[in-house]
């Protein structure tokens, strides 16, 4: 029998271009938001375009818009690749990408109006929730519909983790956004205080280690080894990693309300299970790292590989960090002040965007029928763009957390208090217009990446590209575990 | 290989038992958490003169909320003594009960708001929500100026207490009738100062000693 399966790779490069513009976009309004905290006259007493209108646009467009498209546009190019088949209900997989597309455009267009829950990262109000609840099972329908439908019998371990970000963030979604709506515009949770707080930082710790963590480790297992030209360091470790990380995250979420109304023993709880979180984060991160091995003379000529061994390290400081900062008295300075900004961000910026980044341009060429990206040289000038501009965003904002963090709590001899709130201000003002410029290099280096993926793009656009055809392998009934992801 | 292989083996190769096996290992930590708060939560009591918000402050609260305030004010004094000095006793579960969603805040570009009624007079608030420079010259936050050019909406005032009202807060019959009384020839700078003016007012704790806080955090 002939093979004529090809790979579904349009809804890729839909995914890809659209993760390229919401990039821009929701930097661009965090730029502004920074600007906005440097400079308030940037607000222009205009409602829509106030800081804390905007603020919610900035982490959303960035968390859900960009990460998003990124994550779904891979996660269906991986799934294929690894099964050696065609993506299962390609119509059900085109509507995922405008029906996600669609909920991110409502969120953007509706929350600079105030049409907010105040949950953050959950800002959206309850008919947005309702299309990403939709949007979020028929994405998880096209996954495990291409896994029932896959060639090679063992599944590999990119898939799990995607697997375990779509069961986990549907899970978080639904629960954290029951609510009663009044009108089109407003609706009340369901949970109050306490309980709508522990539900909150549930869904918030999670979001950031099924979206932000599980995810992405999903992209790194597939295209690590891809770039580095040879297998995992260690297949068995990335099995133990994953376990001891989905089930341990799920208890941190409490670190983010020490010394609060919350019950002091689930305080207690979530800062035992944030350190032991360190062991499967710093698996995961070694694995990706050791796969390098051998290889390390990539990093001179390869500048997709460095963007993955930078967002290795960053993971592995940023989750170093995470943990250090669920230390109750640690918290007890960071807390509330800007050096969770800087953490933050050192996991986005450093982690997220750097292993989304270095992923896109492995696979961008082979998406779009090209032997390489177009410019080389601007996969370089994008590195040191994004590199340079992370550390100073995130060394201010270290500095000003800590600062803050040291002067809200300072006392005189006698007892009382040496700093008021405004002293405190005044000391980090110089640092959010540092942080602001770090923004603006990270945000440039995004317009050379759509610039080098436009120009990659020109024969797709052409409509010049054939489908890659299916390899389909001949039967192995017995297939012991076979690390290599496939080729492709 | 080890003969307990061929078990995980199993689940390499079945994505349905994969996908059962991770919703259960996902769902232990949250439920474990957040189970004993839903069996506790119809113990906490709101605390001595916490009531559901009367009508004008309700619509200062939904205005607090969509204005986004709570991304750089909390509503949570923390159990430290430093806290405590600066803003009073340590803020307590009862206190929030009537909060949907709840506004302890995550971030403080400005400070703690939990106990802030009463401590600035009506002009004092007013002209700092209209431009935060005019009274304090290094302050970034920014001016609000539309509120008071905006009369307050009481259209669905009356059915925004009666979700309330659906989800436990005892508001009765005659509260609801009044409502849109409340609210007339008021603008929505009227209706935010007066949430304001009520934070934390009348419901410190009974034991309202701030030189008792339950740890000083120690030194970091």
């Amino acid at each position: 029998m002939p093979n004529t399966e090809t790979y579904n790779d349009h809804v890729v490069r839909l995914f890809l271009l659209a993760s390229a513009v919401w990039g821009i976009i929701g930097m661009l309004v965090g730029m502004y938001a920074a600007a906005e905290l440097a400079w308030p006259a940037l607000n222009f007493d205009i409602p829509w375009l106030t800081f804390s209108r905007i603020r919610p646009d900035h982490t959303f467009g960035v968390i859900f818009a960009f990460g998003g498209s990124a994550l779904m546009g891979t996660c269906y190019y991986v799934v294929q690749r690894t099964g050696h088949t065609r993506l299962a209900l390609n119509k059900l997989a085109n509507f995922t990408f405008w029906g996600w597309q669609l909920a991110c455009v409502l969120a953007m267009a509706t929350m600079p109006f105030g049409i907010t829950q105040s949950k953050e990262y959950a800002e959206p109000e309850w008919f947005v929730d309702l299309l990403v609840a939709v949007v979020w099972v028929a994405f998880g329908a096209v996954f495990f519909a291409t896994l029932a439908r896959r060639r090679i019998r063992h599944i590999y371990v990119a898939n799990w983790y995607y697997g375990a970000f779509i069961i986990a963030v549907g899970l978080l979604h639904i629960v954290n956004n029951i609510a009663i709506p009044v009108s089109l515009f407003k609706s009340y949770q369901v949970y109050s205080g306490t309980v709508d707080a522990m539900v909150q930082w549930w869904y918030g710790h999670n979001a950031v280690a099924f979206f932000l963590t599980a995810g992405f480790l999903g992209m790194m297992y597939y295209f690590v080894p891809r770039q580095a030209q040879q297998p995992l360091w260690s297949y068995r470790f990335s099995i133990v990693n994953f376990w001891a990380l989905i089930s341990v995250y799920m208890w941190a979420g409490s670190h983010h309300l020490m010394y609060t109304a919350l019950p002091d023993w689930v305080q207690s709880v979530g800062m035992a299970f944030s350190l032991i979180l360190l062991m499967p984060s710093w698996g995961s991160a070694a694995n990706g790292l050791l796969t390098f091995n051998g290889s390390w003379h990539r990093l001179k000529d390869d500048p997709a590989a460095k963007f993955m061994v930078l967002a290795l390290v960053f993971y592995a400081a940023a989750t170093f960090e995470g943990s250090m900062m669920a230390i109750k008295t640690v918290n007890s300075l960071s807390h509330y002040t800007d050096w969770t900004i800087a953490h933050v961000h050192s996991g986005s910026l450093g982690w997220v965007a750097m292993i989304t980044i270095g992923s896109l341009y492995a696979m961008a060429p082979r998406a779009l029928g090209q032997p390489a990206m177009y410019s080389r040289r601007g996969m370089e000038v994008h590195f040191w763009l994004h590199l340079s501009g992370t550390l100073l965003y995130v060394l201010a904002m270290w500095w000003a957390g800590v600062t803050e963090g040291m002067m809200w709590r300072a006392t005189q001899p006698d007892g009382s208090l040496t700093y008021s709130f405004l002293d405190s201000l005044i000391a980090i003002k110089p640092l959010y217009a540092l942080r602001w410029f770090g923004g603006v290099l990270i945000w440039l280096g995004m317009w050379v990446m759509a610039w080098n993926l436009w120009y990659t793009a020109a024969d797709a656009r052409a409509h010049l590209i054939k489908p890659i055809p299916v390899p389909i392998p001949e039967p192995d009934s017995d297939q012991t575990p076979a690390p290599l992801p496939a080729q492709g | 290989m080890a003969g307990g292989y061929k078990y995980f083996e199993a689940i390499e190769k079945h994505a349905g038992l994969l996908g059962i096996l991770t919703a259960i290992m996902v769902s232990i930590g949250g439920l474990a958490e957040i189970t004993p708060m839903f069996m506790e939560a119809h113990k906490v009591q709101p605390a001595d003169g916490v009531k559901p918000y009367d009508p004008l402050r309700l619509a200062g609260r939904d205005i607090y909320v969509r204005e986004g305030c709570y991304l750089c004010h909390s509503q949570m004094i923390r159990a430290l003594r430093f806290e405590t000095q600066r803003y009073g006793h340590y803020s307590v579960a009862s206190e929030s009960v009537y909060d949907r969603p709840f506004q302890w805040g995550s971030k403080r570009t400005g400070p703690d708001l939990a106990r802030i009624g009463g401590k600035y007079s009506d002009d004092w608030q007013r002209l700092h929500l209209q431009d935060p420079r005019k009274v304090a010259p290094d302050s970034n936050m920014p001016g609000y100026p539309w509120l008071e050019k905006t009369p307050l909406d009481a259209s669905d005032i009356q059915a925004r207490m009666r979700v309330l009202r659906m989800l436990g807060d005892p508001y009765s019959d005659a509260d609801i009738a009044s409502a849109p009384e409340a609210l007339k020839d008021k603008n929505e700078l009227d209706a935010l100062v007066a949430y304001l003016q009520g934070l934390g007012i009348k419901n410190e704790p009974a034991s309202m000693t701030a030189a008792s806080p339950a740890s000083d955090g120690g030194t970091p």
